[in-house]
């Protein structure tokens, strides 16, 4: 632990991808709890600033942007909806639309209609608080490599996992595969509309895509994937029977915690003895996966802290909603204003930007040895 | 070590082996040769176990390591024994940097982490790619690519290595680099070598016997000398050798300038007569750009009438995107492009078609029909010729293929030719070709060599991109070398590929210029005499 009491953390390497996800969906959290736009505008900007801090030079740091561009068409949608489909009678008139009338069929939807500032704020505040949950996500997507996430899940579901990192591998190749066929198309003459065009340009995509898939699964083949670590078959229907066990627990749970109608015995405690057996069940099942991990990241006090953070500004949060209603949920007629603790958790999400090392593969490092 | 015994397979009623014997020893390189979809790749499935889990069909016999047979497990199982590296090593990257595609494979078998460690650098230093090691796979250059594919399976220690075509798809320097790699492997770590490929003048120096598919499902093994002195595939070298009558057969180009002082005195062929030169399409200072990299910088470039110009250029020096410019689809950041007096990136795609013809590197991207004939149907109404143009083309450069086959049955060589007569349905003056050359044997290449000089003929003005320093000086009128987006050296091959060491073919090497092809050595041989 020597070294790490340093404000930056020490050396630079890549923070735990866990670390980066229980972080943001902390953050995420936090934002939905609440519709204030100032506490909203401070959570989104504190996750932009550890963003630009922390991004790794990784194509995925990259993607940042995409996401940003989304939680603007978040909040524009949103806003427009409520004009469209109309918002409160009551309230301030800004612009007085027309209502479209609807036949019989369509009661309940009103289309345009007049526009009144509670309803744009209302749809504003709203579409902010879905933009921060996307900004979020975004954030650690590009914090994190979504692949090193992906095999950092236990044994068990390695399969699962590996499955997920392929299909998000073959992603950007497909994108390849299609603008070569969209300009290969163009060189010859053929059907131009409808069905035909279509074809033309899905034909040889799928065709390619398949073959790639293929070659892939070969090579994932003769390099040892899905070895069997020596498992006899009673302890293969052993964990059968404890992963099915668990999955009609869970079920059962769930469905009797959601209908109140049902007997509250079946609830809560079917659930939880469900989340055991399914534990038993995946341990059982990662002893039959034989495998070791090359170079895991390790887990150390930057990821505490970002974990720690992460986990302080959801319950902040919590506790912002539950006790200071008027500041977490302010009225549309009012101008919103922040408490000390909920501008406590609009800015303890910057501090991963100071308590994490530089990523190994920082863009701003690359320039500088450029 | 390894022994194949008795193997046969086939698909329904086709016969791809029969009755196979093999034995691989260690430290020994063995190449399988054979004429395309003889079965080499089969040959090779059977030994990774590939064949027939992933290609169906009915594999017999057995396939013995070390005396236990291992012909019942799956590849997973095998893959502490056989390490296999397929044509496209891009295709089976599972991982996204070089560091841990070195790992996956050992971390299946449950190495221990330390044991990783070690290996991964040990690896890294041996294939000398340790400076690759944080790089995206997808960014590497074509040998990069391959070279890490091969230190990815060896990290797993295996007994044999397997690779598929490992070179047919690299530049000549490229491709020297990864059989460097190769020999240094078999040398200094007793590695076994099972390697198919069909570009036997880069292989065959390395090779110490070579598996002859021959096509029938026999194979024959021998020494090179002995296998290759009555092979229908051989390399340049030997065919110089069979001319001259040599005995043993020359295997290297050192081996081979010994023996050529003993030749008659040849007169070398005289200068091929400038032609009057008609230019077709003139192209200015055209640049183009990829984000930042500046992938094409002010080339000046003439195509005339009649007359076969060969790009020539390391991976990524830019002959794609100079094809696709010229062409007009893709797009140039400045320069003029002058096709018959217009510029064909300002006219619609089907005028554009009819100005300039483009063959993409993937023949198969442009076909999507579920026979020939319903392609060559399209091809027509699309170029609104009559019905039958494209179908004639298509005799006129692979006669005999069937109308009712499927595009995708077609071997490589009738794909491209499929794909060459549906765009020269639209009567396009001038033609380009993005790597044609690709998955071709000697056959197919001279097939290849005929048709672009058939095209010539007929007054079109071609452009062809290739990696292949043989087939170029068989069809080049003249030669352009690409280096990092601009013209390193251009003129009449005689020049151009004399010049460079890397680009100069076999009979160039022994004889020195202007010697380029055997067929020349063979006529001045035949004046000699007469």
């Amino acid at each position: 632990m020597t070294g790490s009491a340093a404000p930056s953390s020490g050396l630079p390497r890549d923070l735990h991808p866990i670390a980066w996800w229980t972080w943001a969906i902390g953050l995420a959290t936090a934002a939905s709890l609440t519709t204030n736009p100032l506490l909203l505008l401070f959570v989104m900007g504190s996750a932009t600033v550890v963003v630009m801090a922390r991004r790794s030079g990784h194509p995925f740091g990259r993607s940042f942007r995409l996401y940003v561009w989304l939680a603007v068409l978040t909040v524009v949608l949103r806003v427009v909806f409520r004009i469209v489909f109309g918002g409160q009678e009551v309230g301030h008139v800004l612009l007085d639309l027309p209502e479209v009338p609807l036949p019989d069929w369509a009661a309940g939807v009103r289309l345009l209609g007049p526009v009144t500032s509670e309803a744009l704020l209302a749809g504003l505040y709203d579409g902010l608080r879905l933009a921060a949950i996307i900004l979020c996500v975004g954030a650690a997507n590009s914090l994190a490599n979504p692949k090193r996430l992906l095999a950092s899940v236990p044994p068990a579901l390695y399969e699962i996992g590996t499955a997920l990192v392929v299909a998000v591998t073959i992603f950007p190749q497909l994108a390849d595969s299609a603008r070569r066929v969209r300009a290969a198309q163009a060189l010859r003459g053929g059907a131009t509309s409808g069905v035909g065009r279509l074809r033309r340009f899905l034909v040889p995509v799928l065709e390619d895509a398949l073959e790639r898939s293929l070659s892939l699964a070969a090579g994932m083949d003769t390099r040892g994937y899905g070895r069997s670590g020596g498992a006899t078959r009673r302890e293969r229907r052993m964990t059968g029977s404890l992963l099915l066990l668990a999955l009609i627990g869970i079920c059962v749970g769930t469905y009797a915690w959601l209908d109140p109608t049902a007997p509250q015995v079946l609830a809560l405690p079917m659930l939880g003895a469900g989340v055991v057996v399914a534990a038993l069940g995946l341990v059982s099942a990662g002893r039959r996966v034989h495998r070791t991990r090359y170079r895991p990241d390790p887990w150390r006090t930057p990821e505490l802290l970002t974990v720690g953070t992460g986990l302080a500004v959801a319950v902040l949060g919590w506790w912002v909603a539950h006790t200071q209603v008027v500041v977490a949920y302010p009225g549309v007629d009012v101008a919103p204003y922040l408490s000390p603790a909920a501008l406590l958790v609009g800015v303890l999400g910057m501090v991963p930007a100071v308590a994490t090392p530089v990523p190994a593969s920082s863009p701003i490092r690359r320039e500088v040895l450029a | 070590m390894i022994e194949l015994r008795g193997i046969g397979f086939r698909y329904e009623e086709h016969e791809v082996l029969r009755s196979v014997d093999l034995t691989l020893d260690e430290g020994e390189l063995v190449l399988v040769s054979g004429r395309t979809g003889v079965g080499k790749s089969t040959l090779l499935g059977v030994v990774t176990g590939l064949v027939p889990r992933f290609t169906g069909g009915v594999l017999t016999g057995d396939v013995l390591l070390d005396g236990t047979s291992i012909v019942e497990q799956p590849p997973r199982e095998r893959a502490h024994l056989v390490g296999y590296v397929g044509q496209d090593p891009l295709a089976g990257f599972v991982a996204d940097t070089v560091e841990e595609e070195l790992a996956y494979g050992m971390e299946q078998l449950a190495i221990a982490p330390e044991t990783m460690r070690r290996r991964v650098e040990e690896t890294l230093d041996l294939l000398g790619i340790a400076d690759l090691r944080s790089r995206d796979l997808r960014t590497l250059s074509g040998g990069q690519q391959q070279r890490v594919a091969i230190g990815s399976v060896l990290t797993t220690h295996p007994r044999v290595l397997v690779l598929d075509e490992p070179t047919s798809a690299l530049d000549p320097t490229a491709a020297e680099d990864v059989l460097a790699t190769i020999t240094r492997l078999v040398h200094d770590l007793g590695l076994t070598v099972l390697l198919a490929e069909h570009r036997l003048e880069r292989v065959v120096p390395f090779a110490d016997r070579i598996a002859l598919v021959a096509g029938d499902g026999s194979i024959r093994v021998g020494p090179p000398g002995q296998v290759l002195a009555d092979s229908p595939v051989v390399p340049p070298l030997v065919e110089l050798g069979r001319l001259a009558g040599w005995e043993p057969l020359p295997l290297t180009v050192r081996d081979a300038r010994r023996r050529a002082r003993e030749l008659p005195p040849l007169v070398a062929p005289a200068p091929v007569a400038v032609r009057e030169s008609v230019p077709r399409l003139a192209a200015r200072g055209v640049t183009v750009v990829h984000g930042s990299h500046v992938a094409v910088r002010e080339i000046d470039l003439t195509l005339s009438v009649g007359q076969v110009t060969v790009l020539m250029g390391r991976n990524g020096s830019g002959k794609s995107s100079l094809i696709w410019a010229l062409q007009g689809t893709g797009r140039r950041a400045s320069g003029t492009v002058d096709v018959d007096g217009e510029d064909p990136a300002a006219l619609a795609p089907a005028q554009r078609r009819t100005h300039v013809g483009l063959v993409p590197q993937t023949a198969a991207d442009l076909l999507y029909l579920e026979t020939v004939a319903d392609e060559c149907a399209a091809a027509d109404t699309g170029a609104g010729s009559e019905p039958g143009t494209c179908r004639g083309l298509l005799d006129r450069l692979a006669p005999g293929i069937d109308d009712a086959i499927h595009p995708r049955d077609l071997s490589e060589g009738q794909r491209l030719a499929l794909a060459l007569s549906i765009v020269l349905t639209a009567r396009p003056p001038v033609v380009l070709l993005d790597e044609p050359t690709r998955g071709l044997d000697y056959a197919g290449k001279a097939e290849l060599a005929r048709i672009v000089a058939d095209l010539a003929t007929h007054g079109r003005a071609v452009l062809l991109a290739t990696h292949d320093v043989e087939f170029a000086a068989h069809v080049a009128d003249e030669v352009v070398v690409l280096a990092d987006g601009e013209i390193v050296s251009s003129g009449p091959p005689r020049r151009v590929l004399a010049e460079s060491p890397s680009f100069a073919p076999q009979v160039t090497k022994v004889l020195g210029a202007p010697w380029l092809v055997v067929e020349q050595v063979a006529a001045a041989l035949a004046g000699g005499a007469r």
